[in-house]
């Protein structure tokens, strides 16, 4: 169980509004992910559920149950930090077992909790070491180790991974992803990089300067963004944003994405010259300047040669363009 | 550190230097020593000179141990200085927390008024705090000198340690406070075992002023009981003569405690001096 729901929540720090009125369900079971670029709040949102931070106005709710005056402990979540955030003095059982201590749990079930979350994240070997003898992987694992050992309703992590490096992101990315699926638990998850976003979440929640632009599944934000904001922001590399007036089209931008964008030799809808090309090996970006639009990214698959500042032609199909008007919000 | 190669010429330049201010600096403490080892006539015509066989005598030391109780005024020294300092570690560590961990009206200046006690010297308030001192009946006690040195290393230890505490990690705490951990609990179990280098800094910087303070004993405790032992070692300096030995046995002894509890608490300080440099 652990169905959350938040309504007209909002947050000030003085006369700065923080978080400006956010309304969200999130299913049981479900996968959330708040994502956006830093200071749009989406730390400070996830620590107000956490009740790290006080609510200003509105409610969240966990089970029907109100719990936005609660204190963290009482209010049955787990939360995983960005550093770790382990007791230096405990071992990693006994920062395992410290929640179910202090809620006067007896020994036999700290001891049968800390194993079974043990065996799940292989951290048996590690069981009598100090925080201080791990490595910055281990260490995340008794994070998360310790958040599953309570059994909450509602698992919350803050840039878990933010502190590990390429390789051990993405393994330990996949380890989490694992851990939804034989926990089913109910997990709001944060971050700043949209790669996490779109392969963890069943729902990702797409938050600007304290307001939620858009709330989807991962494909749905990519194929049917609300505005160039969320365009923009979902999809690697960035989406372009053409010149409709030079198009002659009648919106005031146009977007489109970059494995869109056909490289062609002769004459197409756009010319320009290429001023830098990025050989990944699966893939190619060749970047154009074009005289309308500025710089645009094409992602061509496999390799590709294209010399730097050789004239190429960018074409595309008009029926995947995005239209966007001057504010910003999607036309459909 | 120890990896850049320097000139041998600076290296041997630098311990010059050092060298000659450790002399300088013990200077004074070799003297004490050397001469509470010497007979009286030693002291004034060598004063200088190493205890020989002819002029060495223990008779200050005896003395010290026959005239007065010197026992009484150490334990009296002693219990003053680790309750001050038991008491300013606690309330300053106290304090610190409040200050750097919670948001409230006025924080910034409550800081700034706490501190502000560094600026301004204790002494010139004597006169109102022997007026306190006698309105509540606590003249010639302990509890006095405990009140006044708890109050003097106050406003350094709130300072300093609330500076360290703002470097303690606020998910830690976030940590401690989900697995349902009081505030103290998470002060006393999380947050002061990682300030614990600061805390051996302010105790040296504060004990070593408690344990050499001549003045408040001198006006507030002056009585026999209540006597310290820089103001006990005080009995042999008369205005027309002065026991010279005895002075200085009660000066040299006076020396170990504060150096035991210096050793005690010097590992930690060299780490906390050099916690923000080399990590």
């Amino acid at each position: 169980m652990g169905q959350l729901s938040l309504s007209g929540v909002t947050k000030n720090f003085g006369p700065v509004d923080v978080i400006k009125g956010v309304d969200l369900q999130v299913a049981d079971g479900e996968f959330c992910v708040f994502v956006g670029p830093s200071g749009c709040g989406k730390s400070t949102l996830l620590r107000m559920i956490a009740g790290l931070e006080d609510v200003s106005g509105g409610s969240v709710t966990l089970d029907g149950r109100d719990i936005t005056h609660l204190p963290p402990a009482r209010r049955e979540i787990a939360m995983v930090f960005q550093s770790y955030a382990l007791y230096p003095h405990l071992t990693v059982r006994d920062n395992m077992g410290l929640a179910l201590k202090q809620a006067g749990h007896p020994k036999a079930e700290i001891r049968a909790a800390t194993d079974r979350a043990a065996a799940l994240l292989s951290l048996d070997a590690l069981l009598d070491r100090r925080p201080a003898k791990l490595s910055g992987g281990q260490r995340q694992r008794v994070a998360i180790g310790r958040a599953i050992v309570r059994r909450p309703k509602l698992f919350l992590f803050d840039e878990p991974l933010s502190n590990l490096d390429a390789a051990l992101r993405v393994q330990t990315r996949i380890e989490i992803a694992k851990l939804h699926r034989d926990l089913g638990a109910t997990m709001v998850y944060v971050t700043h990089d949209q790669v996490e976003a779109m392969t963890l979440a069943d729902k990702i929640v797409v938050l600007r300067g304290g307001r939620v632009e858009q709330i989807g599944a991962p494909m749905q934000l990519y194929n049917d963004p609300d505005n160039t904001f969320v365009a923009g922001f979902i999809g690697s590399p960035q989406m372009n944003f053409l010149n409709s007036g030079a198009m002659g089209l009648s919106s005031h931008s146009a977007g489109v994405r970059p494995e869109q964008l056909q490289v062609t030799d002769g004459p197409a809808a756009i010319g320009g010259t290429v001023s830098h090309v990025e050989r990944l090996g699966g893939e190619t970006l060749v970047y154009v300047h074009t005289q309308d639009h500025g710089l645009l990214t094409a992602r061509l698959f496999g390799e590709h040669d294209r010399a730097v500042g050789s004239a190429v032609g960018l074409g595309f199909d008009p029926a995947r363009l995005f239209h966007f008007d001057k504010d910003g919000r999607r036309l459909r | 550190m120890s990896q850049t190669r320097q000139s041998p010429a600076r290296t041997l330049a630098a311990h010059a230097v050092l060298i000659l201010w450790v002399l300088i600096a013990l200077f004074p403490v070799f003297v004490t020593v050397v001469n509470s080892f010497k007979s009286k006539k030693a002291i004034f015509t060598a004063p200088l000179a190493l205890p020989g066989p002819d002029t060495f005598d223990l008779v200050g030391y005896r003395t010290v141990a026959q005239q007065g109780d010197f026992l009484a005024y150490f334990q009296n020294s002693l219990v003053v200085t680790c309750l001050s300092l038991f008491l300013v570690l606690l309330f300053g560590a106290m304090a610190a927390f409040a200050l750097s961990e919670y948001r409230f009206r006025g924080n910034t200046l409550m800081g700034l008024y706490l501190a502000l006690g560094i600026m301004i010297p204790i002494r010139l308030g004597t006169v109102a705090i022997l007026q306190m001192m006698v309105a509540t009946g606590l003249v010639n006690t302990l509890t006095a000198l405990v009140l006044v040195y708890t109050a003097q290393g106050l406003p350094l230890a709130v300072f300093i340690l609330s500076e360290f505490m703002r470097s303690v990690s606020d998910d830690l705490k976030n940590a401690g406070r989900i697995d349902g951990l009081s505030e103290y609990r998470i002060f006393f179990r999380l947050v002061l075992p990682l300030v614990r280098p600061a805390m051996a800094t302010v105790a040296v910087f504060t004990m070593i002023p408690i344990w050499n303070d001549l003045w408040f004993p001198l006006i507030l405790a002056p009585s026999e009981s209540a006597k310290t032992i820089t103001l006990g070692s005080q009995v042999f300096l008369g205005q027309f003569v002065s026991n010279w030995n005895a002075v200085l046995a009660a000066l040299s002894l006076a020396i170990l405690p504060v150096l035991v509890l210096y050793l005690i608490f010097s590992r930690q300080l060299i780490r906390g001096i050099t916690a923000g440099a080399v990590k």
